[in-house]
């Protein structure tokens, strides 16, 4: 009992401490702090705001885990960004192209996009291992070649060949309603009232928990996972103990890439293709929610909910007025810095206390000796 | 006169350990002072206090008489403390003299540094104190006791006067450790105060002015070097007898374990380092390899377990060729290794222990098999290497930095021998063991051998060596230029074969 309070005193610090700067930084901008916090817990205790707080954390959250499995081993995979963005425009591209009944079409598309987003990180590992080519520089590069130039140009070619264009019918070519993942409105409608304002909860969120357990299994459970840790401990020790250094960060990466390959299946979805101004920069936060949730399964969680309740509190705070919305990009950053800290005086507090009791376990024994 | 430094009721807890309990330690000026004790005494403890990285939980330390507080080394260093670690902390790539400025640059206005000031500076530090070391020589090219001449020269210039030197002996060779010796009376001389660590009681014996014993965080005596022998501080420290390595009778068969022929290694410039080199461990055999530090044997090792490429020749084990199989296929073939570094390459340091137990053999009953790791199997094997090779940890969650180094380094041979190896390649296995844990060390490295356990024996310690070994081959530039018996060579021949000055017409090494 004790220890888990323990443990739950960073993750409180770091609160405390974001609410005290933030309510600062929200006063110099001259709003109200009080009446800012009062909009934001307000619109987000409507079912709707939760709805959409999901809808942005699931992404978020299976973004985390993409950026995680690097960061276990110190492989900074940069490009989750244009990982998943390759991967929504050619699963939802292939999507479009098959029908399928929908226990067929759905995996197909899946697979697609894991094995897109394994294929363009593995450029990135590949290249490390065998150019020496430092993955946050390739992986950069390639988050360009992929925004830039492969989207662009393979959306413009893919356009071209529809029959006529419109506004509506910009982007990839509307997959059948057999290949999107179904809301999940029901089953959380057994709990609630009814959701309204024709909010749908996404079905991506059960994928979501799959991929977090999944990451849990392979951290603590499975083999490569203890390599992949390894690795990330002390690369020597690791490959004095059989663990192939090159091999691991290929694997490393392409897994990495494969979950990212999963970030764009929620506006697939919910668009039912690939629209011409797809949701940019999920790869990115997804790297500062797992900083955040300090690359751990249950961490990520509440992290990755944390930002898509700040990300979602934006729209209020610019309609009442209560502060400008780049008061929670602020807001975000702050939170990260404020865990840093936080963790660092907790674990410092936390090898003190113990200290201190194994000292008075110690004189309770003597004095029994004595 | 007041003494050097005065330790009065220092304290120090861990999680699960109290390190130091009201320790008291008074060092004299100009002397020479030793600290031995068991692993996990608390001597590295004691010494990073005294050297400002921890803060004491209760006690007071007195330099020359005042009472300081240390808040960082920077504080000790003020007070004209300086020490030098187990580890060595050298950026290789900088030449002598940049290692030695590096932090406390003499700079010009806009931030040059003057380095002919700084070189005139190091040049009075090793002139006034004896120390002879080129500042232009880069550090990656200088053998270990040249590196560790560099870390004293660094202390020095940053006007140290009180030296502690944790455990300077345990990576020398005997001729280093002469030398070594040396240069702390020429110190002593200039009028400087050393303490220092070792295991090795003759050691302490032959250089200390005087000894404090450290046993379960408490000081146990504390005395001057007069009539003092090794058995006496063995028992002060372990309570027990004082032990040898001696090899009891040879159980070496006609099987063979290790088969290196004509093994040949070159490095990133294609030069060989190590050229030609053949020999053969049998089952149940001990060969100890003799070489000063830097002569091929990592190399050997390397190319062993599979971390270095073969060049040319081949190598097998028990009959099956490994030359080209991968770490992981070889020590699944059952080679067992104690790295020469145990931070290097033996350890996960900010991981548990029962995580650090199953490195190397995770692929392996009862850590885990080729998919999936057994939690309970890595928990119970745990339990079962600290209780046989007296492990000290209050318990196996906590993290392997948190251990001392030589319950470390009884971790990592506990690990390797609990696998049942049939090829055991142990650089330095006793490094930084002390003398009770060690004698258990070597018996348990006997029976494995009773078992039919083939061993590569890389060691500093020449007893260790001559005592173990069921025969000896000593490596010199890569190559094998002699091979001897144990019962018949002394270290001192030893040392001559090692470096160079006796040579054997053919070493030949079957
Ligand atoms: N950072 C740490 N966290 C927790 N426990 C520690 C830490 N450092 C040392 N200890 C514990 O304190 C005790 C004393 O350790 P210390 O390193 O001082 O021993 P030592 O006398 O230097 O032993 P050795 O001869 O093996 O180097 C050990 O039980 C060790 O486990
Ligand atoms: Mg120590």
């Amino acid at each position: 009992m004790r220890k888990f309070l323990f443990s739950l005193s960073a993750p409180v610090g770091a609160f405390v401490l974001t609410l005290v700067i933030s309510s600062i930084a929200l006063w110099a901008f001259g709003s109200n702090p009080f009446a800012a916090y009062g909009d934001m817990l307000g619109h987000a205790s409507k079912l709707e705001t939760q709805v959409d707080i999901l809808n942005r954390a699931t992404p978020l959250y299976i973004s985390a885990v993409a950026a995680a499995i690097g960061f276990r081993m110190n492989l900074f995979n940069i490009g989750v960004e244009g990982q998943y963005l390759f991967a929504f425009l050619i699963a939802a591209q292939v999507g479009s192209l098959v029908s399928l009944p929908a226990v067929l079409h759905i995996p197909l598309i899946m697979i697609v996009a894991m094995a897109t987003g394994a294929f363009y990180a593995g450029i990135a590992g590949v290249l490390k291992v065998t150019r020496g080519v430092n993955e946050v520089i390739s992986t950069i590069m390639l988050n360009s070649i992929a925004v830039a130039g492969l989207i662009a140009w393979l959306q413009q070619r893919w356009q071209a060949e529809q029959e006529e264009f419109t506004s509506t019918t910009l982007g990839t070519n509307p997959i059948d309603e057999s290949g999107l993942i179904p809301h999940i409105n029901g089953i959380v409608e057994i709990f609630t009232r009814e959701i309204g304002q024709g909010k749908e909860l996404t079905g991506v969120l059960l994928v979501a928990i799959c991929v977090g357990v999944a990451y849990h299994l392979l951290l603590t459970r499975m083999r490569f996972g203890f390599d992949l840790r390894a690795s990330g401990l002390n690369p020597f020790a690791a490959r004095a103990g059989g663990v192939p250094p090159k091999r691991m960060i290929v694997a490393a990466m392409v897994l990495s890439g494969a979950v990212a390959g999963l970030i764009g299946l929620v506006e697939l979805s919910e668009k039912g293709k690939f629209p011409p101004n797809a949701i940019q920069g999920l790869g990115f936060a997804g790297i500062a929610v797992a900083l955040l949730g300090r690359n751990h399964p249950g961490g990520m969680v509440f992290s990755a909910l944390l930002f898509a309740f700040l990300d979602v509190s934006a729209g209020i705070l610019q309609n009442t007025e209560a502060a400008t919305k780049e008061i929670v990009n602020i807001m975000q950053g702050i939170v990260l810095l404020a865990a840093v800290v936080a963790y660092g005086i907790s674990k410092r507090f936390q090898e003190r206390e113990e200290a201190r009791e194994t000292a008075e376990a110690l004189r309770a024994e003597q004095g029994v000796m004595a | 006169m007041a003494p050097a430094i005065e330790l009065t009721g220092i304290t120090k807890r861990f999680p699960g350990v109290v390190a130091n309990d009201n320790i008291n330690l008074t060092v004299e000026k100009g002397e020479i002072h030793a600290i031995c004790g068991e692993n996990g005494a608390g001597k590295s403890t004691l010494m990073k206090i005294l050297y400002g990285m921890q803060p004491p939980d209760e006690g007071t330390m007195k330099v020359h008489g005042d009472v300081v507080e240390f808040g960082s080394p920077t504080d000790a260093i003020d007070r004209g403390i300086g020490m030098v670690h187990q580890h060595f902390m050298l950026a290789d790539q900088l030449t002598v003299l940049e290692n030695v400025i590096l932090g406390a640059e003499p700079t010009a206005a806009g931030g040059v540094i003057k380095f002919s000031e700084a070189e005139a500076h190091l040049a009075r530090v090793a002139e006034d104190y004896g120390l002879t070391i080129d500042p232009d020589d880069m550090v990656e090219t200088l053998e270990v006791g040249e590196r560790q001449r560099v870390e004293i020269i660094k202390v020095l210039y940053r006007g140290a006067e009180i030296l502690i030197l944790d455990e300077p002996t345990a990576v020398l060779v005997p001729q280093e450790v002469e030398a070594l010796f040396e240069n702390m009376r020429e110190l002593k001389e200039g009028g400087a105060t050393i303490i220092f660590i070792d295991h090795k009681l003759d050691e302490v014996l032959e250089i200390s002015d005087s000894i404090t014993v450290l046993r379960h965080g408490k000081t146990v005596a504390s005395m001057p070097n007069d009539g003092v022998t090794a058995h006496d501080l063995a028992e002060l420290m372990v309570g027990s007898e004082l032990p040898t390595p001696e090899t009891a009778e040879s159980t070496v068969t006609e099987r063979v374990g290790l088969d290196i022929s004509a093994v040949t290694v070159v490095d990133d410039d294609r030069r060989p380092v190590i050229e030609n080199i053949s020999l053969r461990i049998h089952e149940g055999e001990i060969l100890g390899i003799a070489g000063v530090e830097g002569n091929g044997q990592s190399e050997l090792v390397d190319a062993i377990i599979g971390t270095a490429a073969v060049t040319a020749g081949s190598i097998s084990l028990q009959g099956l060729d490994i030359t080209n199989l991968s770490v992981r296929k070889r020590r699944e073939a059952g080679i067992g290794y104690v790295p020469e570094d145990r931070h290097h390459e033996g350890l996960m340091l900010d991981a548990p222990l029962w995580e650090n137990a199953a490195l190397g053999h995770q692929t392996q009953a009862p850590y885990g098999s080729r998919w999936l790791m057994n939690r309970s199997g890595m928990r119970s094997q745990t339990e079962t290497i600290k209780d046989e090779f007296d492990v000290r940890t209050p318990n196996i969650d906590v993290s392997a930095h948190a251990l001392s180094g030589g319950n470390q380094q009884k971790l990592i041979i506990g690990r390797e021998l609990t696998a049942d190896p049939s090829l055991l390649i142990a650089a330095h296995p006793t490094r930084g063991i002390d003398v009770g844990a060690q004698a258990a060390v070597w018996e348990q490295i006997r029976d494995a051998r009773a078992a039919g356990l083939a061993t590569l024996l890389i060691s500093a310690d020449l007893d260790e060596l001559i005592g173990l070994s069921d025969s000896i081959v000593v490596m010199l530039r890569g190559r094998l230029v002699a091979r001897l018996q144990p019962d018949e060579v002394t270290p001192r021949d030893l040392g001559a074969y090692m470096t160079g000055a006796a040579t054997q017409e053919t070493a030949e090494v079957h």
